[in-house]
């Protein structure tokens, strides 16, 4: 996703959206604070992250609806912090659609084009709005009520309000919150190859981690206010900065310790009963400090020949292509291990109870510290 | 279900006979005096003429009176507290908020024959014209006017104004408001297409309270307007208490009760189209 774009051409190019050093204090609380992030045009951009961590309110920071305390919003270079948002170039999918209930369908999808002064002429808005509603695979609905349409369908109809606008940016404020799983999916993926067909940029706020992944080009991660990563999808799940973004990015085992050594990109931790667990740290940390160990289920290998650390089989869970073990270790407690189909044709299935042996490759490890 | 059946009916029963005896027979009686006649020393003889209904012009006044003032006195009250509501609404804390929808309340803690009394000293020689003259700016005269029956209106019915279209304007879905201005709307065209519309069913409950209980008002013109202003509430108490001759105080009350029906008529459309067809908008 990343490479895609010449390094060169994107320095030179102005970023869509910026924060820079944005906070948004409420009295003594804090929502937001020390913001820095540029969106680059095009692309899909997640906020993730718990309730409360301040992602809905960098959205709309960037809405208008809130002003930062301190530091600047951009837009397409221009420093925006006091433009109301009825005079921003964005427009917002709400997390429970904010349909007007007095109008009808098209009226709602019309709505953005008759504030234009000069007001287009009729004709190109319902032209306009029967594009939209085409769009989001609404053909004929114009006419109807918003409370006659289903909850799917109000979701579409309050993407087409926002999308029939034009706008540089749609911010999508947990959108897909209120639809039930299948249709959320379905929407995820209406969602994602409508952002390829317009090109507008996407910014969008969730607390589901499995959409931000499946969606997003690149993924912000916030925890209290603050932004604790930014990254692709890939890079959070291959590299998170910190136990909490390994925990929050995908599934991870975490073994706690003390770092033992600390030198040229190899870190060792000293984990429960002295085990040596050695890895990379993505930021260094010095010797004699509390940290974490993480390691993705599907790194551990799990077999019968004496190597690596001895288990005994607690569980086993098919999921089809794999099966997922969890095991226990004398020290390290229980832990998560995929073992894929082939690898499992080859050492043969496990049983609970069953002793066994699990090691991963040398390096495999990631050394977290502890936030 | 025949059990169920019996259950409605039973918690039905006190209601619907207090409904027949205290409205639906009073109004029969007050139907069939409408075509009597006068006896000797006042009072009802039976007969059948519409001669009472032809009559109705000489109380022509107290129509036109209840006709203007009424509908003026819902125009004041609309226009004083829409603005009130909205603030108390959408603008004022939460705190303050209380404090003010009380306020709004007091007055109808005390007696309106006693706050009226109130306001004609105030609109009185002694009150509001005398300091008038004390400035200097001549002589005014409000007390018996229809001026000062409209204040009264004002005073005593704009809290069933302010609180329908407060609750319409609570209730108002502030996300609507901030989906409007992401759309490009500034605050005062935000107002005029999502605020004012949304706001229509509480604004037609307060207007038709208002209304309808103008209509019936008698106390409000006998003591500000003096006898000078007099409503067809005060010529009902004239023509039954006073000249007694109760068949043309029955057809009086049948034409006002007539008015009012098509009052609730309009009444009724109007909330439907605004509310789309929906059936859900309460009467009150």
């Amino acid at each position: 996703m990343e490479s895609n774009l010449n390094p060169a051409t994107e320095a030179r190019e102005t970023p869509i959206a910026e924060l820079r050093d944005a906070s948004k204090h409420y009295g003594a609380v804090v929502a937001a604070q020390g913001l820095n992030l540029s969106i680059r045009r095009g692309e899909f951009l997640s906020f993730l992250g718990p309730s409360g961590c301040g992602k809905t309110t960098a959205l709309r920071m960037l809405a208008g609806f809130e002003s930062p305390t301190s530091g600047d919003v951009l837009l397409d270079g221009q420093r925006v912090n006091d433009v109301p948002p009825h005079q921003r170039p964005v427009n917002m999918v709400f997390q429970h659609y904010a349909l007007f209930p007095h109008l009808t369908v098209a009226q709602n999808i019309a709505y953005g084009l008759r504030q234009r002064r000069p007001r287009p002429v009729e004709a190109e808005i319902s032209r306009a709005v029967e594009q939209a509603l085409e769009t989001v695979r609404l053909p004929g609905f114009g006419p109807r009520r918003i409370w006659e349409m289903s909850g799917g369908q109000q979701q579409r109809v309050a993407l087409a309000r926002a999308i029939v606008n034009q706008p540089k940016i749609l911010l999508l404020d947990e959108p897909m919150a209120a639809l039930d799983k299948k249709l959320r999916r379905d929407m995820q993926i209406e969602l994602q190859s409508l952002q390829r067909s317009l090109g507008i940029t996407f910014i969008l706020v969730t607390h589901d981690q499995e959409e931000a992944l499946s969606m997003s080009d690149r993924i912000c991660i916030m925890r209290g206010g603050r932004i604790v990563q930014v990254g692709s999808p890939r890079d959070l799940y291959d590299r998170p900065a910190s136990r909490y973004v390994a925990d929050f990015v995908g599934k991870s085992n975490f073994f706690p310790g003390q770092i033992a050594s600390s030198a040229a990109g190899r870190t060792t931790l000293a984990a429960a009963g002295g085990l040596m667990i050695a890895g990379t740290a993505p930021v260094e940390i010095a010797a004699g400090r509390t940290a974490t160990a993480s390691l993705r289920p599907e790194q551990i290998a799990l077999h019968r020949r004496a190597e690596g650390l001895p288990v005994t089989v607690v569980n086993r869970i098919f999921l089809g292509e794999h099966t997922e073990y969890l095991v226990r270790h004398t020290n390290l407690g229980e832990f998560l291990v995929l073992v894929s189909r082939q690898a499992e044709a080859a050492e043969g299935g496990f049983e609970p109870g069953d002793p066994a042996h699990a090691s991963w490759p040398e390096g495999a490890a990631l050394i977290l510290a502890d936030d | 279900m025949q059990r169920q059946g019996l259950r409605t009916w039973l918690f039905l029963a006190p209601a619907g006979a207090w409904f027949l005896c205290m409205l639906v027979l009073p109004l029969i009686v007050v139907f069939v005096f409408a075509f009597g006649e006068r006896g000797a020393a006042g009072g009802y003889v039976p007969a059948f003429t519409f001669e009472n209904f032809a009559n109705l012009g000489a109380r022509w006044t107290a129509f036109q009176n209840t006709m203007i003032l009424a509908p003026v006195g819902t125009l004041a009250c609309l226009l004083i507290a829409y603005p009130l509501a909205y603030f108390l609404a959408l603008r004022a804390s939460v705190r303050w908020r209380t404090l003010l929808l009380i306020l709004v309340i007091v007055p109808f803690w005390t007696s309106i024959l006693i706050r009226s009394y109130a306001w004609i000293y105030l609109l009185g020689g002694q009150g509001i014209p005398s300091l008038v003259k004390a400035m200097g700016l001549g002589s005014i005269r409000l007390i018996n006017t229809p001026f000062s029956v409209l204040v009264g209106i004002v005073y005593g019915y704009l809290p069933l104004m302010v609180f329908p279209i407060y609750v319409a304007l609570e209730r108002l879905d502030k996300r609507l408001l901030e989906a409007s201005s992401d759309l490009g709307s500034p605050p005062w065209r935000s107002f005029l297409q999502v605020t004012l519309p949304l706001s229509m069913p509480g604004v037609a409950t307060g207007c038709m309270l208002v209304f309808i209980l103008l209509m019936g008002e008698f106390l409000i013109p006998a003591l500000l307007g003096g006898g000078k202003v007099f409503f067809i509430g005060n010529a009902l108490v004239d023509l039954f208490l006073q000249s007694r001759n109760w068949p043309f105080g029955a057809a009086v009350a049948v034409a006002l009760v007539l008015v009012m029906l098509v009052t609730v008529a309009a009444y009724l459309r109007f909330t439907r189209r605004w509310a789309g067809g929906r059936d859900d908008v309460s009467l009150m």
